[in-house]
């Protein structure tokens, strides 16, 4: 990443940040949409709110102190207050790029919310939704800022060497690994285990995992902050890798179940973006296609597998972001290529110290993930319920906790003027 | 469950068997148990007939109201009670020595004990054909191959 000396606002660049920013806000709608659909009908609309909710919650904690805590300043665990609530961050460009601060800070920002929303697919179909806006207020700050503050932010991981595009350890590997601690703490839903549990819509699957990948073009483009080659090299990565995991997990489907499925087509999209992720700007066209391939074969078995234990990760994030977010930054150590990045090679081309920079993040997020979620979320158990009884997790999350049904029909529904109140006794209190 | 016929616990045969012809004999009738259940214990249910060897039925949702209290949804400005809830109806044609254990298998796969768990009707059946075979009534509802 060549810089200019003296940092001037490059409006080209500004113009394509703006359009990335907007790109990547939009994958977790499209998160919302593929998380829904791999859910039961009457799960619909809580699984697609807690993905709403991120956006509400992870923006205004972003704002107040995530993003100070993240980018102020070169400490090595965590950034300082400068910042916070956005002070001095305004139209000049943000140190190293030629975009507005403000331009910065929003990009950042869609990063925050979209990492906040995976998580939700560990604990969907049973997790209230009040203590998971609380959770995710304070796994945004506690988790989040501190692993994007190592990665991008000038911290340790930053400063020592290790090589991460567009979020690998604090998107990928930080959703991923939370993940499963938040569904060791919430808990197994009643059901898993005993009935089969099924995605109620295949095609909000597909469709959700379309609109992600073609936001992800946004989220691994957009991170090399300018029009330049990295974001380039790391657009067009972005469609290889995909493809070639795509093919791989065909032919995997085909061996063990004689059909390609459906289902697995969508998660192979998003195995194939959360590769590319960390290794974008990094790794020539042809390695990112070995990536695509090669990187799909743990996630690939980590999905099969899963499901045979008693964790009830439910929507499989350690299989498809922390597995394979954990590949990527590996593999950059192998196959970084100073001619495509400008930065640094790894083990292939003879440089064997970017491999051990690359482990060591390898190591350190996901222990860090894992630890303080799990923490975390015993300690908010402590002070409200994570989850509600069997008879609301029966009646299903979205008539408990929202009142509403995704596909209400109207039969039989009697109209409540505001004058005459609710009356009478019901099942379900408002909230 | 129906305590067994003492019969069947001496006999060697398959119990069904040992109905059918019982049946038969006594020229009995068949029934048709309808049980409306939670939708959410119809997986429940089906075990229970499973494991009761009632291996034919139909099953469909339907939408009712059996006292139990209303939900309250809003959407934007509109708040609605929600009268009629949804379940699953279960229609299930036995001859007599199954009524029973039919009965059982919907009260013990469906109680959760709140209102709302839904009802069982049995009504008597003029004729049961089996389309295939043209076999009437205690033999149009017992399964194949026994």
């Amino acid at each position: 990443m060549a810089l200019p000396v003296a940092a001037q606002i490059d409006t080209g660049d500004t113009a394509w940040m703006l359009c990335a920013t907007a790109l990547v806000l939009m994958m977790t709608p499209a998160l919302g949409l593929f998380y829904a659909g791999l859910v039961r009908s009457k799960n619909t609309l809580n699984t697609f709110m807690m993905c709403v909710a991120a956006i509400a919650v992870a923006m205004v904690t972003w704002a107040a102190v995530g993003y100070s805590l993240a980018f102020d300043g070169t400490g090595d665990l965590i950034g300082g207050l400068n910042h916070a609530g956005l002070h001095q961050v305004g139209f000049a460009p943000r140190e190293g790029t030629t975009i507005p601060h403000l331009l910065f800070m929003a990009f950042q920002a869609t990063f925050c919310i979209i990492t906040v929303a995976l998580i939700a697919g560990a604990v969907v179909e049973r997790m209230r939704f009040g203590a998971f806006l609380v959770f995710a207020a304070l796994w945004s700050v506690l988790v989040y800022a501190v692993l994007a503050h190592w990665a991008f932010g000038g911290g340790w991981l930053a400063s020592n060497g290790t090589l991460d595009f567009a979020g690998g350890v604090p998107v990928e590997m930080g959703a991923g690994f939370s993940a499963l601690a938040a569904a060791l703490v919430v808990g197994a839903r009643k059901d898993y285990g005993r009935q089969a549990l099924l995605p109620h819509n295949a095609v909000y699957v597909l469709l959700g995992a379309g609109l992600l990948w073609f936001g992800w073009f946004g989220f691994n483009g957009g991170s090399g902050f300018s029009a330049g080659e990295n974001s380039v090299l790391a657009f067009t990565n972005t469609l290889l890798t995909p493809a070639c995991s795509l093919v791989v997990w065909f032919a995997l489907d085909l061996v063990r179940g004689r059909r390609v499925t459906a289902i697995g087509a969508a998660t192979a999209i998003i195995v194939g973006c959360v590769l590319i992720t960390p290794a974008g700007g990094f790794v020539s066209p042809g390695w990112a296609m070995l990536l695509g391939a090669v990187g799909a074969l743990p996630c690939y078995a980590v999905i099969v597998w899963r499901p045979r234990t008693r964790v009830d990760e439910t929507l499989d994030v350690l299989a498809a972001h922390g597995i394979a977010g954990f590949t990527g930054i590996l593999f950059i150590g192998f196959f970084a290529q100073f001619a495509w990045n400008g930065l640094s090679d790894g083990l292939v081309y003879g440089n064997a110290a970017q491999l051990g920079d690359q482990a060591l993040a390898a190591i350190a997020t996901p222990a860090y993930a894992f630890g303080v979620t799990y923490v975390l979320l015993r300690l908010i158990g402590l002070v409200m319920p994570l989850r509600g009884d069997e008879r609301e997790e029966a009646l299903g999350m979205d008539v408990v906790h929202h009142g509403e049904e995704a596909y209400a029909t109207g039969e039989g529904a009697i109209l409540v003027t505001p004058e005459a109140g609710v009356e009478g006794d019901v099942a379900v209190k408002p909230i | 469950m129906s305590k067994p016929e003492p019969f069947l616990v001496a006999s060697k045969c398959r119990p069904r068997a040992r109905l059918l012809s019982h049946a038969l004999e006594k020229g009995e009738a068949v029934k048709l148990v309808i049980g409306i259940v939670r939708p959410e214990k119809a997986n429940d249910v089906l075990e229970a007939l499973y494991r009761a060897e009632v291996r034919g039925f139909s099953l469909s949702r339907v939408q009712g109201h059996g006292g139990e209290l209303d939900r309250v949804e809003t959407y934007r400005g509109t708040t609605v009670k929600m009268g009629l809830s949804e379940k699953v109806r279960f229609e299930i044609a036995v001859s007599d020595p199954f009524v029973q254990p039919t009965i059982d298998a919907l009260c013990n796969g469906a109680r959760t004990g709140e209102v709302g768990d839904g009802k069982i009707f049995v009504v008597p059946l003029e004729r049961a054909v089996r389309i295939r075979t043209a076999e009437a009534d205690v033999e149009a509802v017992t399964p194949v191959g026994e």
